[in-house]
């Protein structure tokens, strides 16, 4: 069963129907419902169609966010082979909400790291909603370390609503290790792709994304605040995250124009989570071609590749 | 009717405006409350003389206490895409810069400068926290990479003194961009082995914390200056509890290990001057007041008198 978005309200009646006849025409044998239902599938897929043709930004963040939608481990368990997770960041501790480790990739070995929202109340706690301590970005810097000097590339998948503001996190330098692994991203002489899935959340997604290549998900949104927080800033009313998500132009589609996204991959209709396979499929097929344009670059190559992209970054706005 | 008009009520403006002319001299310490003489305040880095509180200071008065007779050469900034999102809320961000750039005289939220401190060749960057709250976009970005490259150029330490509530929301993910940017630059000077010294003052948060604030080779920061990455209004509402007495203060944050010094900002030129001396192989400096060098370059500059008046209000 579905979960729908507040806006999807009135898809969520049509769907329902259709539901429900069918349900009935089980428990009756003799009725017959497969046109009456067809028609309201095609009503059904004609609204939804409707619906996600010109999502607001604001809807984008609600799709991103979409409990339902396709999270790191969904793709990592699809798209990577021998997958062996590494854990713990040699100081403190393991931060669940960052998962990563060696895997290949089509074959070829490489390091794959994404934070993990969890799917269930009680993966979600120990996943903390997606939001890393510091010490899942020492992990992170240390992975991508080890990737460097074994000459492994290294695929981000970003999913965050940000970093967690929370006491420890901020006893045990979370700046700081957000500032570092931000640093390991820009040092390392390996490819290094990546994916925004769902939310990019300021620091904590930049510490991952600072790569060589960076695709977004069509519905993913990628911004230095939230919608809410900065409504409740520039605003003071939390209330007003519309008008915030509009004025951040943080979906794919702008960024792609600002030249912070490479890459906006194509989602099945009504959004990832209607469509899982297919999502994780051409998130699959983005990461062969990010990949596949990198490998004749060696590590100063790919170093000065990715310094020259974000040294250039902003030179246009949204005007050119 | 005419003679209240025309008679009293000029007179009663004019008693008025006359008590605001000592309201500018006297400065009152946000903390003790004591009234601070304006020229005291100032000769004393605006810290206050009487309980030592750290009020803020612009960068330019900054560098006037810095540098060797107060002199030292502004280095230009890339100027960066104005408005690149053309960005609205209740106000438009061009209306915000504009404000923000008649209220400081400054044109941004950093100021750097090439000069010498203790005989010392130094690149400084100072970030302004009057403007809009020292907030990081393209332009400070650009600020601190042309600080990098000109330290780079000249083979000389860069001092960078932080302050700002954290990126620039009006400008979107490209402020949020100045994170990998700064980092950058502050890599090119670990490359070219040079010295790269931040001093943390009140507050430094978000993602300048997150980013070139966190990366130098040396942390100093300003007794009790606030340095977070997470505002601690935020934790409070995450974590639902009270947070401990002086938590995300500078004191705090050495005895976490995140900071090498807490450091006054009245010894803060010496400090600066011993430190970026052994790093960069000197003989120790010549203690005390040193006469103002000879200008290097043409548009060497003094810190402007008025900018002093500005810091005052």
């Amino acid at each position: 069963m579905t979960q729908y978005l507040d806006f999807e309200k009135p898809l969520a009646e049509i769907e329902g129907k259709a539901e429900e006849l069918r349900a009935m025409a089980r428990a009756n044998e003799e009725m017959d419902v497969a046109e009456e239902a067809a028609a309201l599938d095609a009503k059904a897929a004609s609204l939804l169609e409707d619906l996600y043709k010109d999502l607001t930004p604001w809807r984008k963040c609600q799709v991103a966010r979409h409990p339902e939608r396709p999270h790191c481990k969904d793709y990592i368990d699809a798209l990577f082979t021998d997958y062996t997770p590494l854990a713990g960041d040699r100081n403190f501790a393991d931060d669940h909400a960052v998962m990563g480790g060696l895997a290949r990739f089509d074959g070829q070995p490489v390091v794959v790291i994404g934070h993990e929202k969890g799917t269930d109340t009680k993966s979600r706690i120990e996943r903390n909603f997606g939001m890393a301590r510091p010490e899942g970005y020492r992990k992170a810097i240390r992975l991508m370390e080890m990737a460097g000097r074994f000459g492994l590339p290294v695929i981000t998948l970003v999913d965050t609503p940000g970093a967690y503001p929370g006491k420890g996190a901020e006893e045990r330098g979370q700046s700081e290790a957000i500032a570092r692994s931000t640093e390991m991203c820009l040092k390392i002489g390996v490819p290094l792709v990546s994916v925004i899935i769902g939310e990019g959340g300021s620091g904590g997604a930049v510490a991952f994304a600072t790569a060589n290549r960076v695709a977004m998900l069509e519905h993913s949104v990628y911004s230095v605040i939230s919608p809410e927080g900065c409504a409740s800033i520039l605003w003071k009313d939390a209330e007003k995250m519309r008008e915030a998500a509009e004025a951040l132009r943080l979906t794919a589609q702008d960024l792609h124009k600002l030249g912070v996204a490479d890459r906006v991959i194509v989602e099945p209709k009504g959004g990832a989570h209607r469509d899982r396979v297919a999502a994780v499929t051409s998130v699959g097929h983005m990461i062969e071609a990010m990949l596949g344009e990198l490998k004749d670059m060696d590590g100063d190559a790919l170093v000065a590749d990715r310094r020259k992209k974000f040294l250039d970054m902003g030179s246009k706005g949204l005007a050119a | 009717m005419n003679w209240i008009t025309n008679y009293v009520r000029p007179r009663i403006n004019s008693i008025f405006s006359r008590r605001e002319v000592p309201e500018n001299l006297w400065h009152k310490c946000d903390e003790c409350g004591s009234m601070l003489f304006h020229r005291e305040l100032a000769d004393n880095l605006n810290v206050c003389t009487e309980c030592d509180h750290h009020m803020a200071i612009t960068p330019r008065a900054r560098f006037k206490g810095l540098f060797d007779g107060g002199i030292f050469a502004e280095i230009d900034v890339p100027e960066p895409t104005a408005d690149p999102l053309h960005f609205r809320d209740q106000k438009k961000y061009p209306d915000r810069m504009r404000s923000a750039q008649k209220s400081t005289g400054e044109k941004e939220a950093m100021l750097v400068a090439t000069g010498e401190i203790g005989r010392t060749p130094i690149v400084a960057a100072a970030q302004d926290f009057s403007f809009m709250g020292g907030s990081m976009g393209m332009y400070v970005g650009n600020a601190i990479i042309a600080a990098a490259e000109k330290a780079v150029e000249l083979k000389r330490p860069l001092v960078l003194f932080s302050a700002a509530g954290g990126a620039r929301m009006q400008e979107g993910i490209l402020s949020l961009m100045q994170m990998p940017r700064t980092t950058v630059a502050v890599q090119m000077l670990k490359e070219a082995g040079l010295p790269y010294i931040v001093v943390l003052t009140h507050p430094t948060t978000g993602g300048v914390t997150a980013s070139y604030a966190m990366l130098g080779d040396v942390h100093i920061s300003e007794p009790n200056a606030l340095i977070c990455f997470a505002g601690p209004r935020v934790i409070e509402q995450t974590i639902r509890e009270k947070l401990p007495e002086g938590f995300q203060r500078a004191e705090y944050l050495l005895d976490h290990g995140m900071l090498d010094r807490v450091t006054k900002r009245t010894e803060m030129r010496e400090e600066l001057i011993t430190i970026t001396r052994m790093l960069m192989n000197q003989p120790p400096a010549v203690k005390g007041d040193l006469p103002a060098p000879e200008p290097e370059v043409e548009e060497e500059t003094t810190a402007k008198t008025t900018v002093d008046e500005a810091a005052k209000e």
